[in-house]
This record gives C-alpha cells, sequence and structure tokens, in this order.
C-alpha cells in the first residue's frame, strides 16, 4: 500500500479548471430557460404596507411576478433552523418565522420582497425596478449590545430584547472562585468583528420542473446538496423528497457560507413549478454583500486568572454574539457549542465558564465562516495569553509551555477530557511551539527586536497556539445538544466488471480536491492505478446521502465511509478470490492489486475479481454477484488539529501601517494523504485569517446601512498584502478513525488572526498600546499609539 | 437596435449583431458559449473575467461587446495551443504549483499573468504580487499563484 497517499500528487480535477471547461452553476443554460431578480428592501426595517407588481408584469418579457402574500397562499413554509439551543433556564429557543418573501415588514437591508421573472437577465432586472413596495421604516436595531437592552426597537415582535436564546458552559462558581483568588487577572474586551464570506463564485440557483416526469431538479451553489434537498422538500415546500433531485456542479468556493439554504433556492424550483419552465436566479455581487450569510460577530469580555507562577487557574467568558435577523441555517450552533467548547484551548485551566447571549438586529443573518465559533475562541483566548504574558513579563513561549497540557496520543494514554464537554483525542502541543521558534528564529529575533527599537523601528511577534474541533460530527452526541440532523456520511465503492472504480461520496468539493485526495486513498487501499478510480460527488440521484462538506470534516469523516465500503469489498472479493484458487480465504492476502495464496506464487488480481463478481459462472455458493457496497460512518468523536502559528510585522511609526514581514505555520492535522492540497488548505486558510486580521469588517451605520457592500469598498486580501508563507507540519496521528486524519481545512484561519494582531501589540506594547481592534488600519494603529504616548506624558 | 460588430475570439472570427448595451463578458459567456470567462462581481474588482484583447489584460466586464469591433481577443479556452489536451506554460505552471482550488478566479488570474510575462519575462515575486492585485482569489492565498507565475517565467526563459 502506500504509493499514493502522503505524495504530492497533482490535482485531476485541474484540467477542467484551467482551460476553462468547468461547469458552475450560472455556466448552465436550459432550453426554454426564464431568468429571475429579486426586489429586495433598500431598508434595515420597515412595515410593508403593499406591494404592486402591475407595472414589471406589463414590462417587456416578463413571465411572472410573485410577492411573500402569493408564497403565503401557496402555503409556502420559511426557511428553517438546524440546531435548537435553549435558553439556560430551560425556556425554548424562540425561533421566529423566516419567510422566502418578507410578508408584513422586512428586517435587514437585502431581505427579498418579490420576484420577477422574464426571458432575458436584463428584463428581469429592469422589471424588478418597477416593483413598487410602500414602505413605512421604522428605528433599527444594529449595535447588538443596545439592542440587547430594554427599550430597544424589536427585530421580532415576538423576541423581548431581541434575545432568542441564551446559553452557558462550564462551572460559573468555579471559575468566579478561581478569579478571586488568583494572583493576577488579565481582561480584554474583544471584538471579534463581523465578515463577509465572499466566495469568488456569487450564489447561483436554477430549477428545473418537468411536469412530464412530475419532477424536479435544482442545480445550486451549495457545499451540501442532500441537507438543501431535505430542507427543501420536508421544511419548506413539502414536496416528495424521491421527486426532488439537488445538483451542486462545479461550487466557485464556499468558505461556509454555502452550507445555509437560501430563500432563492426555493424560488427557483417553486416559480419553476408554476411556471412548468426552468427558472435561474444568479446574485450580483452586490446582492451578496446583503443576502449571504455572514460571519463572526462577537463582542466579549473575558478574564483569565493566574497563580502567582504564571498557572491559569480560571477563565470566564461573557459573549454577545449577532444572530442578523433571523436564525440561518446553523447559526445557533456557531457562537455556542463550536465556540465555548473550545475555550480549554491548549492549557489546563482546572475552572472555566463561558456565557452567551444570542441578539437579533436588522442586519444580514450571521452564520458559520471558515472555521465558525473556533476562530473566535482561539482569538480570545490567545489574546488574553499574550496580554497576561506582557503584563506579567513573561515570554509568551514560556507562558504557553507552562500551562500545555502534556502530550499524549489517545492510544497508550487517554483522550484529555476539558472542562467545556469535549475529549480531545490526541496532541503534542509542545512540538508545534518548538518547531515554530525554531523556524522563526525566535531569540535571534528578539535581539533584532531590541535593536530595531533603538533605532526607532517597531517590530512585533505574535503567538497563536490553538487547537480546534473538526471531523464533525458523532450523531448522537450533537443530536444530545440540539441539533436536528445527523452528521454521519456515506460513500458507495462500485467496482465495475473491468476492475475500474466508482466510488459516490456525500462530501463535496469545492476546491479542496476530493477527486484526487480520495482516488489516492482508494488506489492504495486496493492497490491499483488512480486513474481507474473516479470519485463523484454533488448529485443526490448518483450519490446515497451526505451531509456535505464544511468543518473540516470531508476527509475524517467521508474518508472513513469510504474506507468502510473498501473493506468490503476486500471482504468480499476474498472469498471470490478464494473460490477461484481454490484455497482458503484464511491462507490469502492482499498486496498490490492482487489475492495471493501466502508462501506461494498463485494468485488473483483484482479485475479478475470484479469481472468473476459480474460473471459468476464459477464462483462460491451463496454469494451475491456483484462487487458494490455502500458505507455510512458516523465518527466517534470529533477531531482536534492544533497548530502553532507565528507572526512577525513591522509597525511604521508614522503612518501605523502593519506590515507582515513573515508568517511562518506549523499545524498538526493528523496524517496526511496529500501533502500539497493541505498546504493549500493552510495558505488559503491563513490569508483569510490575515485578512481579518488586517482588512476585512463589514460596516453597518446606525440605520442599518451595509456601508461597504462592494469591492470599491470591502478589503478583500489581494496577492501584494501578503507575504510568502513558511509551513511546517507535525504528526499525531488520530486515534479513532482509520485513516488518522484530522481535517485541514480551517486551521489556517483559526490560528492566523491572534498571531497577527497580537503582533502588533507586541511591537507598540513598550510605547503603552496595551489592545488594537481588528482590523488594524492603519488610522487605528495611528490613533493608538498616539493616545498611548498622550497619556504617558 | 442592434449593431454589427466583427471580432476575432480564439483565432476564429465573428461577425454579429450585438445590443449596445451587452458587456463584452456577457458577450463571450451567453452569445459565443464562451463559459470559462467568470463574473465575480459588479463593480470590476474581481478580476474573474479577465481576458486578452488586443494582448493586453482587459476585465471584460469594463467593455462593451460594441466597443471591441475589430479586436483580436483570446479568453481561457483559446490560450492553450492549437493541439487538444495542450496546456500554455502557465496552465501547466499552475497545475504543477497547485495554484488553483475552486478554480472560478482562475481564468482570469492565468489571463492576468499572462499580460505579465508577456511585458516581463523574469519578474521578481513583489512583480508578480503587484501585477495580480486586481484578481482576488479567496481560496489560495496567492502563495502557489505566485510560484506558479514564477514557475511559468521560468519555461519561458
Amino acid at each position: 500500500m502506500a504509493n499514493y497517499i502522503g505524495q504530492a500528487v497533482k490535482r485531476v480535477e485541474d484540467q477542467r479548471f484551467l482551460t476553462g471547461k468547468a461547469r458552475y452553476t450560472d455556466d448552465i443554460t436550459l432550453p426554454n430557460m426564464t431568468f429571475a431578480a429579486l426586489v429586495r428592501s433598500p431598508h434595515a426595517h420597515a412595515t410593508i404596507d403593499g406591494v404592486d407588481t402591475s407595472a414589471a408584469l406589463a414590462a417587456p418579457g416578463v413571465v411572472a411576478a410573485f410577492t411573500g402574500a402569493d408564497l403565503e397562499k401557496a402555503e409556502v413554509g420559511g426557511l428553517p433552523c438546524g440546531w435548537q439551543v435553549d435558553f439556560k433556564n430551560g425556556d425554548t429557543m424562540l425561533e421566529p418565522p423566516h419567510p422566502v418573501l418578507a410578508v408584513g415588514k422586512v428586517r435587514h437591508v437585502g431581505d427579498p420582497v418579490a420576484i420577477v421573472i422574464a426571458e432575458t437577465r436584463h428584463q428581469a432586472r429592469e422589471a424588478a425596478e418597477l416593483v413598487e413596495v410602500d414602505y413605512g421604516v421604522l428605528p433599527a436595531a444594529v449595535d447588538m449590545l443596545a439592542a440587547s437592552a430594554e427599550g430597544s426597537p424589536l427585530v421580532h415582535d415576538e423576541v423581548p430584547r431581541n434575545v432568542p436564546f441564551d446559553w452557558g458552559l462550564g462551572d460559573r462558581e468555579a471559575a468566579a472562585a478561581a478569579l478571586a483568588g488568583a494572583a493576577h487577572v488579565t481582561e480584554l474586551r474583544i471584538t471579534n468583528q463581523r465578515l463577509v464570506t465572499n466566495a469568488i463564485e456569487p450564489r447561483c440557483a436554477i430549477g428545473d420542473y418537468d411536469p412530464a416526469r412530475d419532477h424536479y431538479t435544482l442545480y445550486t451553489s451549495s457545499q451540501n446538496p442532500h441537507v438543501i434537498r431535505l430542507l427543501l422538500t420536508a421544511f419548506v415546500l413539502g414536496l416528495p423528497e424521491h421527486k426532488v433531485r439537488v445538483i451542486s456542479p462545479d461550487v466557485g468556493g464556499g468558505f461556509g457560507s454555502k452550507i445555509f439554504h437560501y430563500a432563492e433556492e426555493v424560488l427557483a424550483i417553486w416559480c419553476s413549478r408554476q411556471l412548468e419552465r426552468p427558472v435561474k436566479w444568479t446574485a450580483e455581487r452586490s446582492e451578496s454583500f446583503v443576502s449571504d450569510a455572514q460571519g463572526r460577530d462577537h463582542v466579549t469580555t473575558a478574564r483569565l486568572g493566574l497563580d502567582a507562577d504564571g498557572r491559569f487557574v480560571g477563565l470566564e467568558v461573557f459573549t454577545h454574539a449577532n444572530m442578523g435577523a433571523y436564525l440561518s441555517t446553523f447559526s445557533t450552533c456557531v457562537p455556542t457549542y463550536l465556540y465555548g467548547t473550545l475555550l480549554q484551548g491548549l492549557y489546563t485551566t482546572p475552572a472555566i465558564y463561558v456565557d452567551v447571549t444570542a441578539v437579533f438586529t436588522n442586519t444580514v443573518p450571521v452564520d458559520a465562516l471558515r472555521g465558525a465559533g473556533r476562530p473566535e475562541a482561539t482569538y480570545l483566548l490567545e489574546r488574553l495569553v499574550d496580554t497576561a504574558a506582557h503584563e506579567l513579563g513573561i515570554d509568551p513561549a514560556a507562558l504557553r509551555s507552562k500551562n500545555f497540557i502534556p502530550p499524549f496520543d489517545g492510544v497508550e494514554q487517554p483522550g484529555y477530557q476539558t472542562r467545556v464537554a469535549l475529549q480531545y483525542d490526541s496532541g503534542n502541543y509542545q512540538g508545534v511551539l518548538d518547531r515554530a521558534l525554531e523556524m522563526v528564529g525566535y531569540e535571534e529575533f528578539r535581539r533584532e527586536q531590541q535593536a530595531a527599537r533603538e533605532q526607532g523601528r517597531y517590530l512585533g511577534i505574535g503567538f497563536s497556539t490553538y487547537i480546534e474541533a473538526c471531523g464533525i460530527a458523532p450523531s448522537a452526541v450533537v443530536g444530545s445538544l440540539g441539533a436536528r440532523a445527523g452528521l454521519f456520511e456515506s460513500a458507495i465503492v462500485r467496482v465495475q466488471p473491468t476492475g475500474k472504480v466508482s466510488v459516490f461520496v456525500g462530501s463535496h468539493s469545492h476546491g479542496q480536491g476530493h477527486e484526487t485526495t480520495f482516488a489516492q486513498v482508494v488506489a492504495d487501499h486496493l492497490g491499483i492505478p488512480m486513474e481507474d478510480v473516479d470519485i463523484v460527488h454533488g448529485d443526490t440521484e448518483s450519490v446515497p446521502f451526505g451531509m456535505g462538506t464544511y468543518g473540516s470534516r470531508s476527509l475524517a469523516v467521508g474518508g472513513s465511509a469510504i474506507v468502510r465500503s473498501l473493506e468490503k469489498v476486500k471482504e468480499k472479493g476474498a472469498k471470490i478470490a478464494a473460490h477461484l484458487l481454490e484455497a482458503s480465504e484464511q491462507d490469502l492476502e492482499y498486496a498490490g492489486g492482487k489475492w495471493t495464496v501466502r508462501g506461494t506464487d498463485q494468485s488473483v488480481a483484482f479485475g479478475d475479481v470484479a469481472l468473476t463478481a459480474y460473471v459468476p459462472h464459477n464462483y462460491p455458493e451463496g454469494l451475491e454477484p456483484g462487487l458494490d457496497f455502500t458505507s455510512f460512518y458516523d465518527p466517534a468523536n470529533f477531531t482536534f488539529p492544533f497548530g502553532a502559528h507565528l507572526c512577525i510585522v513591522e509597525v511604521c511609526p508614522d503612518t501605523g501601517k502593519v506590515t507582515l514581514k513573515r508568517f511562518v505555520a506549523v499545524d498538526d492535522v493528523g496524517n496526511v494523504v496529500n501533502p500539497q492540497i493541505v498546504d493549500g488548505q493552510v495558505h488559503g486558510g491563513v490569508a483569510h485569517g490575515i485578512g481579518q486580521a488586517l482588512l476585512e469588517g463589514a460596516i453597518y451605520d446606525s440605520d442599518g446601512q451595509l456601508v461597504n457592500g462592494s469591492y470599491m469598498d470591502y478589503a478583500l486580501p489581494r496577492a501584494d498584502d501578503l507575504p510568502a508563507f513558511e509551513l511546517d507540519r507535525t504528526v499525531t496521528p488520530c486515534p479513532h478513525n482509520a485513516l488518522g486524519v484530522k481535517g485541514a481545512g480551517e486551521a489556517g484561519t483559526i490560528g492566523a488572526t491572534p498571531a497577527v494582531v497580537n503582533a502588533a501589540v507586541d511591537a507598540l506594547w513598550h510605547l503603552g498600546v496595551r489592545d488594537l481592534d481588528m482590523p488594524l488600519t492603519p488610522q487605528r494603529v495611528w490613533q493608538a499609539m498616539r493616545q498611548a504616548k498622550s497619556s504617558q506624558s | 437596435m442592434k449593431v454589427p460588430i466583427s471580432v476575432t475570439v480564439n483565432r476564429r472570427k465573428y461577425r454579429m449583431e450585438v445590443e449596445p448595451r451587452l458587456l463584452l463578458v456577457d458577450f463571450l459567456r451567453e452569445v459565443l458559449g464562451l463559459t470559462g470567462t467568470h463574473v465575480g462581481c459588479d463593480t470590476s474588482g474581481c478580476g474573474a473575467c479577465t481576458v486578452s484583447v488586443n494582448s493586453k489584460a482587459v476585465k471584460s466586464c469594463t467593455l462593451l461587446a460594441v466597443q471591441v469591433d475589430g479586436a483580436w481577443i483570446i479568453t481561457i479556452e483559446g490560450l492553450s495551443g492549437v493541439e487538444e489536451g495542450e496546456l500554455h506554460p502557465l496552465q501547466q505552471a499552475f497545475h504543477e504549483e497547485h495554484a488553483l482550488q475552486c478554480g472560478f478566479c482562475t481564468p482570469g488570474m492565468i489571463m492576468a499573468a499572462r499580460e505579465l510575462l508577456d511585458r516581463d519575462s523574469m519578474p521578481r515575486d513583489a512583480d508578480i504580487r503587484h501585477a495580480l492585485e486586481g484578481n482576488f482569489c479567496r481560496c489560495t492565498g496567492y502563495e502557489n499563484i505566485v510560484r506558479a507565475v514564477r514557475r511559468a517565467s521560468d519555461v519561458e526563459k
């Protein structure tokens, strides 16, 4: 085995992307297709006092127009939330309806009010401008702290104080007592700003109803087509699930924003049924900014207590989490179970309590964004640790080492039970930090920093040692925590009569390279060339079921399902081989693509066994023909990748501009199937994390208008904003899945952000700067330097 | 009212009548069916629609189809040689260096890089990053894109 696993095999899917032959949803044109445009609210909060579509209907090329009232009449359901998080006192989560088209009230800029369908895209867009909506503008709840105070305008009348749920985890008394008795307490108020996800492919949906078969097809830019089908059929439209096919073809990036079930998917299918013609909707970027779920947006007060030796004794965290105007599909688990559970970090902190208040505001809904909850947890923890180190005059590396959980492999030594519900699988935390320190040349850097300071140059180094919970997720565990879904994965391994292998997987690749990585796994396990393996994904008609791709789960969960099916193939193959070789199954070994009778040269090749399975003339009695297995894999635990990210910055004393000089990332994602693909995942994640630290942030004004809702205004990282990244890895295999893998998709995003901010604070600490809010724009940093200077003089 | 234009795209000459408001990118995608050129924004910010017009890298959402009357245009579909399966050195280098993930920005990125290599056969990394600053990629962090352009420049030398 292992001709492919561990090798930087070049991606097999590249050819179509490199030559313009990929097929994204918007590239699909169906016969007789119509085009949809949405009428969206220009107000953050307003009553809808009337919608008049008559002028739009009279416009050239217009086929139909529908409003919220039309959908209500047709009993179209609202968009569901997939995870119930009840109040701390046991009260049920408040879950106001999220209508597909707004009825009665609009609750954020971009909330859809009507849809217009025409023969061409331009005609639909022009006619949408003719829809007259009579709005009664209301005061908006925008700032989440103000929104959760008495007297704020209510986003939903039935949700007092705009709080749909609150949540706590850990031991509140123990944490308070530990902090009361601590020799030193470090306290920070942290804003984790809202980000706009910005997959570069705008969302797109095509509904295609076939009256001849009474059958529906939805093409959609989704990370999880089966989940969309389930929500669409069972919860929103009440359609028979077996009459609906959802296809997610090539998808141009997701980063979380394409997990969720969106109104436009419902509209494309429903309108296609009304018109008996295909209906296509493609977002313009300005629509993406006000209709794709956004990410992060926490305000937190956190206190870390240390004893006189610098050991962490207690942690207390109080967070307000902005939900936006509605509860998006997985919005409720992000600031709770994907956040509070990570506050142990890599440390032995014995007492932890986290308290979260979710808040509705008149802004775009917030949901998972690359890392989802885990970046927010890591950011506050790592900011606290670096700040504590500065305050106590302890080296930040030494402070971490003093508090790290000791190494454990999860086999000889048991997993580590945290104070916040999780059991870590395996880890060697000092190992990643040591390697990162070595790569960065830590002692040398500190000398350089000192010398630079004497010349009036401000250099700083920032640390981030992170852990994340991936491989989402054990179904029973998440079910007990309120998830309304299982989180297993499935795979069919279908060996064709000629020995070629088709693998159908429920995870979905939108850049992750599954067609290569999965094929490496299959080819190695079967001892056949990769060219003989085809990976099929993204179509509910060919794949049995799947929960899709997010939470760095595809290889850890989906890959494990593939391995199960491969084992079944080999098991049955051995029975056929034994029959052909007239040997006992126990005497056979499988290697190099053939079964061999141990100690002899008698063997039968995989391809011959495959053919025999489909042409069973000379065949074991009682055995079914065929060589085709489906497996479902529900993981025993989450996986826990970890790492150390170190960043060196220089801050310009005159302008406050933060320049990244170096970025070193040492990650441990368990075993690695394709190192080049894993590096690519880390690169992209780190860039995303740096983007949050230095550049990005959604800005809403007090009326709830997103003032930087275009690429003229929203600062995505560009090539010349970023340095070359220096990467390495350690390998601590996951003990509870067959491949020993942990997941790599989110590591970079989780680790990078605090490293950058910590570096900037380190550069300016000697001036009296104690904290900086993201993004670290030159203006902000310059002001912080000025303030520090004036308060010192 | 439609306007007649004559334009060469990927070495093939087209004579068509187009609406005056039709953008070049929509002409390529919707009229000629060349969907390898992508639309990622509505403010000429993302660069996904970059094509070559008379050997210059141009964001095809910034031009009207009527403005390219008489022009010589190359899109990602026409970048490689005439032989089926043959890749341009940039396409090959993007493959070798894993410079693409979801692939959505890739055609525009390659067309922008091609113009850089046309005018500078030995760019430094900083030059590459500068030349590509009009093209967003959310997947790769640009690291492997820079390596790929460097590799392609080595090949072309």
